[in-house]
């Protein structure tokens, strides 16, 4: 704290009171009541319990999350539907709130340049998006994840080669690989003729392995950690077999590292979804999704923006909703390897 | 002496990656199932397919072919067009200058923003100041690209008419690439301070949280301590002691961000309608171009790859522990 | 709220001769305003320090010493602070000023050498540029000047090739260079004050002497007050005119250094020196350590604050807080049962007799040295 004390002299840390002195002589400048405050916090007991407690906002994004997967599950399973989406009502055409068109009557959230129902569009649309987001996080993470793993694990050759893989896919920014590999599976798909993979599946698999080297090093440098622990060292120098250790040992503790961003990965996703309809490889009409909701009726934004601006809404809430949680699952984690 | 080792050694690791990279996006091509000629012109006729086959050099080994494709390149061959017969490496001189002009401006922006904003919340941590300027920066964190080109070219393009939401202009780097332009600077930044600045939002969120992190840090370390006890004035502090450190933990991640920044770019050009890589990327998917498309992709990668090593040596230039050697301590 | 006029040259410090007091430090706290309480780091304290003078200030860590020091700077972050009493700087009153008008006293008439030196100096910033700022900030010279200046600086604080060190940066120096460095800044502007706050205590053994040394000649070459700050009775021993002994942010005992070393009356002071390894003890001998830990600023115990770690305690010391009471002119202390006195005498026989002292702590008289002068 403010002397480094020699052994005569005992420790004081500990004591609260010192380490409120302690912060704020470190704060030079600064010096805020309320960091002052914070830091007296994080080190009583009551820090405790005001870490376990949720914001406002975090309660929020939950509520919000809780309500777009309950919509998504309502339009797929057709439980509960706000009508059919693909259905086309010419009358309302680009109808909707502050539409230069004007209103569409029993359309609250009016209509697409179809004069399809932008409610029951975006219901469906963000089972879509949903699903090929948390598609690809499956993907990306459990082949980045094991990758990771292995490279960490065995290290030598295995370790080179992998980590050499990751920085080359890392070389590419990660628009232009997904592009890439969007082309190169729909190229592969039509020629093999197996038109039954679905454009979403190849959605799936192109954001999945864009995905593949950014977990792939967290996971592989959480393994490597894990790997030099003694207990490790211990089942290993018991002739415990390698799969063995790696699901027993390795992935449990690795694990908490890669899921703790996957909220994150998926917002990620989400985005990516809408930027490459955008570029025009998106999710196939008339299957919508928020993204490819904004890529056919962009050319229409100035005039009926409604149609734009509401996919970009749920895509905005729903990102910064999983941004938040993210945060807090993150800090829940770190608090947690902390204590390990 | 340090130094040169150091530059010689990451030399030569961007010759290894970018040797990997290209052959990446050769496989590409050949790894496409079947006869890739029957993809690329699916309708073509035989003449034009055998001519194909022959540039590609289908047939030879694949050792032998990437050999051929590497020196191709390497003479600044990257293919033709097949619908218009056009060299790859013309459409590139064409749109990649104004790919990167477009960067270079919401790279400035970006920064010219960021800065102040980040060291005043750093500042003033804890603040009202301060937590407007997070909470604006997480909300722009969660706004993607596109979003932000939207709405932005609804309002300040369609609704207040301030800006144009289209088109382009050649700049100052367009005749560099591409003789044939002339410069048109006036229309060209008309043109370009709407996507420029829907690209920098991002990045502003992005470098100012940064900052503030890293200057709240570099603010509680005792040379700061020192730095006031010496009488040195706050703005000096802040300036000359504080943001020299947290500035270069904000380069590597300029260079690191590079890679969004193109991703952003791309999508920006889409949906402003700027002639730039991302619009010739997008075109050539949905026309089949794979040959233009491979040529695309190995420049934007090389062009990424580049950035990166030139961030990583304008870091060992700027921190002294670096530059200096170990051979003090 | 006079501002100090900027000084011409360094020099003139020597030239300013009466009043002989510099500092007069009256009733000073400094509180912490926190969500658990009030953090009381200073609790009233008084001393008065003449020019040229050197003021020790010991206590153990959380004792409240870098707070007392910083707080008469008014270096600390004014959110959540509470200062009070008086701070008078040749006469002038600085507990009302703002870090504003505090700024031509730091350096200039008071300056600081802080504790660590790896990490005190700007990792990125020329030696030679962080000297000149602070000459450049308070006097009105040229550039080129302060650089010259700077390079007298490091020639006088005994570095080797000063004009190459004045290009090169902080981690080409060793530890105890980068310390000469933080003393030449300090130096800079030729303060009437300087603070050391533990300037030796992150070096080698080897090169603290070395350190104290260099501050004592630059301290009597610039006729300069000094406030050394120290956890080691060692450090100050040959090398202070007087001693603070600061406990629980208060003073505990005062005295002229060989008066306190002779005739001690404080028991925490009795074993903060028996902390401290001697050089006519075997190398095998243990050192004795204070039981516990400093108490809690924001709940103290009520009566003598140490009471609870010391081997003297009574009952009474346990509920009524001795007051600062003088031994002789010029040496006060605080306690019920000085040390060498028959009342003192007879507390640690009542306590060495039950075992335990009145809080119960086990009675353990420290070393055996101590026995002997008891008995002596």
């Amino acid at each position: 704290m403010d002397d480094l004390r020699p052994d005569a002299i005992p420790e004081s840390s500990g004591s609260t009171s010192q380490q409120i002195v302690g912060e704020s002589i470190e704060r030079g400048f600064l010096g805020s009541s309320s960091e002052i405050a914070l830091a007296a916090v994080e080190t009583g007991p009551e820090g405790e319990a005001s870490r376990k407690k949720l914001s406002i906002g975090a309660w929020l994004a939950i509520g919000w999350m809780g309500f777009i997967i309950l919509i998504a599950v309502l339009a797929k399973t057709g439980i509960f539907t706000w009508g059919d989406p693909n259905e086309s009502f010419v009358s309302c055409a680009r109808r909707g709130p502050f539409s230069q068109e004007g209103t569409a009557a029993n359309f609250i959230l009016g209509c697409d340049s179809n004069g399809r129902d932008m409610l029951a569009r975006l219901a469906l649309g963000t089972w879509t998006s949903l699903y090929v987001a948390v598609g690809a996080i499956l993907v990306g993470f459990s082949i980045g994840g094991l990758l990771g793993i292995i490279s960490g694990y065995f290290g030598g050759k295995t370790d080179t080669f992998l980590t050499g893989l990751f920085n080359i896919l890392l070389s590419v920014p990660g628009v232009v690989l997904a592009l890439a590999l969007v082309a190169f599976l729909q190229g592969s798909a039509e020629t093999a003729s197996k038109s039954s993979i679905s454009p979403e599946v190849i959605l799936i698999i192109a954001i999945g392995i864009v995905g593949i080297p950014l977990v792939g090093r967290i996971a592989r440098a959480s393994a490597l950690s894990w790997t030099q622990r003694e207990f490790v060292l211990a089942a290993r120098s018991q002739g415990a077999k390698h799969r063995r250790v790696i699901i027993k040992e390795i992935l449990p503790n690795v694990l908490p590292a890669i899921l703790s961003i996957s909220l994150l990965g998926i917002a990620i996703a989400i985005v990516a979804e809408g930027t490459l309809a955008i570029l025009g490889v998106g999710v196939r009409p008339p299957t919508p999704s928020w993204g490819n909701i904004i890529a056919a009726d962009r050319g229409n934004l100035f005039t009926s923006p409604h149609i734009v601006f509401e996919a970009s809404l749920m895509i905005f809430l729903t990102v910064l909703s999983l941004n938040m949680l993210g945060d807090v699952v993150r800090a829940r984690f770190d608090v947690r390897e902390g204590l390990l | 002496m340090e130094l040169t080792k150091l530059i010689a050694r990451r030399a030569v690791q961007l010759v290894i990656v970018l040797l990997f990279v290209s052959f990446f996006t050769f496989l590409l091509v050949r790894l496409l199932p079947g006869d890739p000629t029957d993809i690329i012109i699916p309708f073509g006729t035989e003449a034009k397919k055998a001519q194909l086959r022959s540039d590609l050099g289908l047939g030879q080994p694949l050792y032998r072919q990437y050999i051929d494709y590497l020196g191709n390149i390497l003479q600044g061959n990257l293919g033709r067009q097949y619908s218009s017969g056009r060299p790859v490496s013309e459409l590139v001189a064409q749109s990649l200058p104004v790919s990167i002009q477009l960067m270079i401006y919401a790279q400035l922006i970006a920064l010219l923003f960021a800065l102040p904003l980040g060291i005043w919340a750093a500042y003033r941590v804890g603040s009202r100041s301060d937590a407007a300027i997070n909470t604006t920066g997480f909300a722009l964190l969660a706004l993607p690209n596109f979003v932000v080109a939207l709405v932005l070219s609804y309002f300040i393009g369609a609704r207040w008419k301030w800006l144009p939401t289209g088109g382009y202009a050649p700049g100052w780097l367009d005749p560099i690439f591409d003789g044939t332009r002339s410069t048109d600077i006036g229309g060209h930044f008309n043109y370009m301070l709407l996507p420029a600045i829907t690209l920098a939002l991002g990045q502003i969120a992005i470098y100012m949280r940064l900052l503030r992190s890293d200057m709240i840090a570099t603010l509680k370390e005792n040379f700061i301590s020192m730095a006031r006890a010496k009488g040195i004035s706050n703005l000096r502090i802040l300036w000359r002691h504080a943001l020299r450190p947290s500035s270069l933990t904000l380069l590597t991640v300029v260079g690191l961000n590079v890679g969004a920044l193109i991703g952003g770019a791309i999508v920006v050009e889409v949906i402003f309608g700027i002639p730039g890589m991302g619009q010739k990327i997008t075109l050539a998917i949905f026309s089949r171009e794979y040959i233009e498309l491979q040529g695309y992709v190995l420049v934007v990668a090389v062009l990424f790859i580049l950035v990166n090593f030139f961030v990583d040596f304008l870091y060992t230039i700027l921190d002294p522990r670096i530059r200096r050697g170990r051979s003090a301590t | 709220m006079s501002k100090p006029e900027p000084l011409k040259s360094p020099d003139t410090a020597i030239m300013a001769a009466p009043p002989a007091t510099l500092l007069e430090i009256k009733n000073l706290t400094t509180y912490f305003r926190s969500s658990h309480g009030l953090v009381r780091a200073v609790d009233g304290v008084s001393f008065d320090l003449n020019r040229g003078k050197t003021l020790g200030i010991v206590g153990e860590s959380g004792s409240g010493k870098t707070v007392l020091a910083r707080s008469i700077m008014g270096l600390l972050p004014k959110a959540g602070l509470e200062r009070d009493g008086s701070i008078l700087f040749e006469g002038d009153e600085l507990i009302n000023l703002g870090p504003k008008s505090m700024r031509p006293y730091w350096g200039a008439q008071m300056a600081m050498i802080f504790q660590d030196p790896m990490t005190s100096l700007n990792p990125v910033m020329k030696i030679g540029n962080q000297i000149s700022e602070s000459i450049r900030e308070h006097l009105d010279v040229t550039k080129q000047y302060a650089k010259e200046l700077a390079e007298q600086l490091l020639i006088s604080v005994r570095i080797p090739e000063a004009a190459q060190r004045l290009d090169e940066y902080p981690h080409q120096l060793s530890g105890g260079m980068r310390q000469r460095v933080c003393i030449a800044v300090a130096l800079a502007c030729g303060p009437k004050l300087l603070f050391a706050d533990e300037p030796t205590t992150a070096l080698d053994v080897t090169v603290q002497a070395q350190i104290l040394d260099l501050m004592a000649i630059a301290q009597r070459e610039r006729f300069m007050a000094m406030i050394l700050i120290t956890h080691d009775l060692g450090v100050v021993a040959g090398r202070t005119d007087e001693i603070v002994v600061m406990y629980a942010g208060r003073i505990v005992e005062r005295a002229k250094t060989e008066t306190l070393f002779s005739h001690m009356k404080m028991p925490y002071t009795e074993a903060l020196l028996q902390s401290i390894p001697r050089v006519d003890q075997a190398s095998h001998v243990r050192l004795a350590t204070i039981p516990g830990r400093p108490p809690d600023l924001i709940n103290p115990p009520a009566g003598c604050k140490f009471a609870p770690r010391c081997n003297y305690a009574q009952d009474r010391c346990l509920q009524e807080e001795p007051p600062l009471r003088e031994a002789s002119p010029g040496h006060e202390y605080r306690c019920w049962f000085p040390v060498d006195t028959p009342e003192g005498a007879d507390a640690l026989a009542r306590n060495r007799e039950r075992g335990t002292t009145a809080s119960g702590l086990i009675f353990n008289p420290p070393t055996p040295a101590l026995a002997n002068k008891q008995k002596s």
